[in-house]
């Protein structure tokens, strides 16, 4: 049956949430043997599309045909009957479960009435050995490393007989070593007549994996071409759609040569070793490097928000900090990452959630709601949020809002030192250029501002200096014009001279 | 647009009163149930016995109404109250020698019983946030040991107060001030205290979102650990103050004092719409829920159209009835 007719197809799909649309018509095409990536900007409707492929969300327009005739998956579980599997980044197993569990997760071999244990080791052993992962079936996967999961993901998917895999950012995760298996493995999958869709950050991985490459940008499709007829440059000039300069303001001239907070041979157990750095004010430090290089724990060390040993100068006095509180007194304030589970109380509106990092500055014996409210409007206005009403559940508001609202309880506390863990995660571009120009102005008065971002164009068009992190050491430093993004690669991967040392698995 | 936009208020207003009003409107049924069926339900006595009564309860399940809001759980209330009951007893018989069988006594017996509540509180606390064990088994084992210890105290019987003494305190169940009983003035007071702390105090906040999302409170400067412990101190010392009122109704303390007083506590809690995963609690509703579950056995005992024998069966449906309905909200 699987000839060489497309399998999966999205036909001028549209997507919205509430009144916004997010994507706008998108034609996308599965075929058996083939990858197919698919690349944009964080916000760009990659992962709407890829769910609404897959059965996760149902399509506000268009349609979806499989072999060719329209369909409708109820959900997530009936694509996958068919044989669609998403593999998400961030992965969908239960860690108390071994291995082998996992795999037949939902859909268990049985022998009348009881399990079929051992038909579910031998299968199980097979696909893992098959997936060049020879791991003890019976292990518990919590006790897996990173990639390992992720095979165990696709032997799951194999298991239910994937013919479509869609994964999403599946090397994020994984070390180049990692990468190498698994680009190895696409290979055997393609060749067995599995159409694959793959989305990634890193361009060039994609010029090697991939077939054909389709570009989104806000929503929309802007390209699909042959991977040979278009080179990374080109689909970073098309993914952007416009030039860097715009996005950035112009970088402020010299930082002030007061060092603001001094970090020595500062350490997090099992995260990161004898980081040392100085933050002046005035600047925009970039902290640059893999995810898992060891940037979040080390800012959440200085925060108080893990163990951690080392000295910390602020303003030439030495300071111990052990709880958030304590950072906020001496002036830290550290916007996380993780916006829906560690920044914001879904279910409460944006009052609450504005005022809780500073609700001292509001409340006596009771909490003065009138200036809460008060407070809530100018950071409505000062941060241009946008939301339909201030008491609705903040997890309605978009990303971009969201964003915005966190940014404000942030700076609720007045900081003096605002540490920014990838401020603009999964929002639009114009969210982005707003906080841009926020973080600047923000330098321009006289603040520091520590900049963690996985997103190359960020750190080098916002940052003064960008530190480079790698495997929990800091791996090198660029300031200047030697901010440039061959620079902090090199010192992110190990490629530069000094950084070189037996990379220590962890 | 026009349409949609004068749509969507009115379908929200609707939905949300029916979930604030909902225990309010159970209560009112109840009420006029209970009138239709009996003349004597409104009369000062009924009414005074229903509060009264629910007054024990209604005070640990304030205190179980922000330890609920918090994300945890205490099931060690009711053994609590019976072992703190066994203690002051044992504490007051002790004293007559030496301070007499007066209000002295009475009143060094009641801070010990607070200062033991909040001991107890403390305890289960601190063996949650330092121990890092679960609220559930905490709770759980403290409910084991504190039971058995007042059955052993009583040596499998019953801790009885001294005779006089009993005659003093005994006031303080079955007195009042301008006509109504202090157990009902007590449970007003917490209660509205309650309320207060729980909505307007940066406590109360700290509480709704370390119930709400742990994280998220550990990442705003809140000590998560701190506010714990200082609501399981809250519970326990609440749990305190019902023993006091509770002691010199009966004057004794038993295997059987304070028996199931948890699951009607948390049942009151779950009834007047504080979300049992945590992250909302609101005290108001609490207090009707406790006053709901009491006049159900009320007019169970009143009337003879179902058998009193029947009054667990038909709060579990109110119980099961308030569950739905907040699960209805949320898929709101």
């Amino acid at each position: 049956m699987s000839g060489p007719g497309p399998i999966l197809e999205a036909r001028g799909v549209r997507k919205s949430f509430g009144p916004v649309e997010v994507l706008h018509g998108a034609d996308f095409t599965l075929t058996p043997g083939r990858v197919h990536a698919l690349v944009g900007e964080n916000g760009a409707g990659k992962s709407t599309l890829m769910k609404c492929l897959a059965g996760y969300q149902p399509v506000s327009g268009g349609e979806i045909r499989f072999f060719g005739e329209p369909v409708h998956f109820a959900d997530s579980e009936a694509a996958e009957s068919a044989g669609i599997v998403l593999i998400h980044q961030e992965f969908n197993l239960a860690e108390q479960l071994s291995a082998e569990a996992n795999i037949f997760l939902g859909r268990e071999m049985r022998r009348g009435f009881f399990l079929d244990r051992k038909a579910m080791r031998e299968r199980a052993r097979n696909l893992l050995e098959e997936l060049a992962t020879p791991i003890d079936t019976r292990l518990e996967v919590s006790r897996l490393s990173v990639s390992q999961k992720q095979m165990v993901e696709i032997a799951k998917a194999l298991a239910r007989n994937a013919r479509v895999l869609i994964m999403d950012e599946p090397t994020a995760v994984l070390t180049g070593r990692e990468a190498e298996v698994l680009f190895a493995q696409i290979e055997r999958l393609k060749a067995a007549g599995v159409a694959i869709l793959y989305t990634s950050h890193k361009l060039d991985e994609i010029a090697r994996v991939a077939d054909e490459v389709t570009v989104l940008r806000d929503g929309s499709l802007v390209a699909h071409a042959g991977v040979d007829e278009m080179s990374p440059d080109r689909m970073a000039e098309l993914m952007v759609g416009r030039e860097l300069s715009d996005l950035f303001p112009a970088k402020a001239g010299e930082t002030a040569a007061d060092v603001v907070l001094s970090v020595e041979d500062f350490e997090v157990p099992g995260h990161v070793e004898s980081a040392s750095f100085k933050l002046r004010r005035g600047e925009i430090l970039g902290f640059a490097g893999l995810v898992g290089a060891g940037r979040t724990e080390l800012m959440e060390g200085i925060m108080g928000l893990r163990s951690a040993r080392g000295t910390i100068r602020r303003s030439g006095k030495v300071v111990r900090i052990a709880s958030p509180k304590e950072a906020v007194r001496h002036g830290l304030a550290y916007l996380t990452e993780d916006r829906k589970g560690r920044g914001l109380l879904l279910k409460y509106g944006l009052r609450e959630n504005l005022t809780l990092l500073g609700l001292d500055r509001f409340s006596g014996i009771f909490v003065d709601e009138k200036a809460e409210e008060a407070a809530l409007d100018a950071a409505i206005r000062r941060f241009d949020i946008r939301a339909a009403s201030k008491t609705m559940p903040v997890g309605n508001l978009s990303g971009g809002n969201q964003q915005k609202l966190l940014l404000a309880k942030t700076m609720l506390v007045e900081p003096e030192i605002v540490i920014l863990d990838e401020p603009t995660r999964g929002i639009d571009i114009g969210t982005k250029q707003q906080i841009y120009a926020f973080v600047h102005q923000l330098a321009r008065e006289g603040q520091a501002v520590i900049v963690i971002s996985s997103e190359m164009s960020e750190v080098i068009g916002l940052c003064h200096r960008v530190i480079v992190m790698r495997s929990g050491r800091i791996a090198g430093e660029v300031s200047g014009e030697a901010v440039t993004e061959e620079a902090i690669v090199r010192r992110a991967m190990g490629l530069d001279g000094e950084a070189r040392e037996a990379a220590h698995g962890s | 647009m026009a349409v949609e936009a004068r749509e969507q208020p009115a379908r929200r207003r609707l939905r949300v009163d029916f979930h604030v009003l909902g225990p309010l409107v159970a209560l009112v049924a109840l009420v006029i149930l209970g009138m239709s069926l009996n003349d004597q339900f409104l009369s000062a006595g009924n009414v005074t016995n229903v509060l009264a009564r629910s007054a024990f309860i209604g005070i640990i399940a304030v205190g179980a109404t922000f330890v609920i809001t918090i994300g945890g759980l205490d099931l060690s209330v009711g053994s609590m109250s019976a072992f703190l009951a066994g203690v002051t007893i044992i504490i007051l018989n002790a004293l007559i020698p030496q301070l007499g069988g007066g209000w002295a006594t009475i009143l060094v017996g009641m801070l010990a019983c607070l200062a033991m509540g909040l001991g107890a509180g403390f305890l289960n606390g601190i063996l949650i946030t330092k121990g890092r064990i679960e609220a559930f088994i905490v709770t759980l084992g403290t409910l084991g040991i504190f039971r058995s210890l007042v059955v052993w105290l009583a040596n499998g019987g019953t801790l009885s107060l001294d005779f006089n003494l009993r005659e003093v305190y005994r006031p303080v169940y079955y007195g009042g001030v301008a006509g109504i009983a202090w157990p009902i003035v007590v449970f007003a007071l917490v209660a509205v205290a309650g309320e207060i702390v729980m909505r307007k105090t940066a406590y109360g906040r700290h509480c709704a979102a370390i119930g709400s999302n742990e994280q998220v409170a550990r990442y705003s400067a809140i000590h998560v650990d701190r506010v714990r412990l200082a609501t399981y101190m809250l519970q326990g010392m609440l749990v305190g103050v019902a023993t006091i009122m509770y002691v010199p109704r009966l004057g004794s303390a038993s295997s059987t004092t304070g028996l199931l007083w948890e699951l009607e506590a948390i049942a009151a809690v779950i009834i007047g719409g504080t979300v049992l995963k945590g992250g909302f609690g609101r005290v108001w509703g609490t207090v009707v829920g406790v006053v709901i579950l009491s006049l159900i056995d009320n007019i169970l005992n009143l009337t003879d159209l179902v058998s009193p024998y029947l009054n667990g069966a038909i709060q579990g449906v109110i119980i099961i009835l308030a569950v739905v309905l907040q699960r209805g909200r949320k898929g709101a």
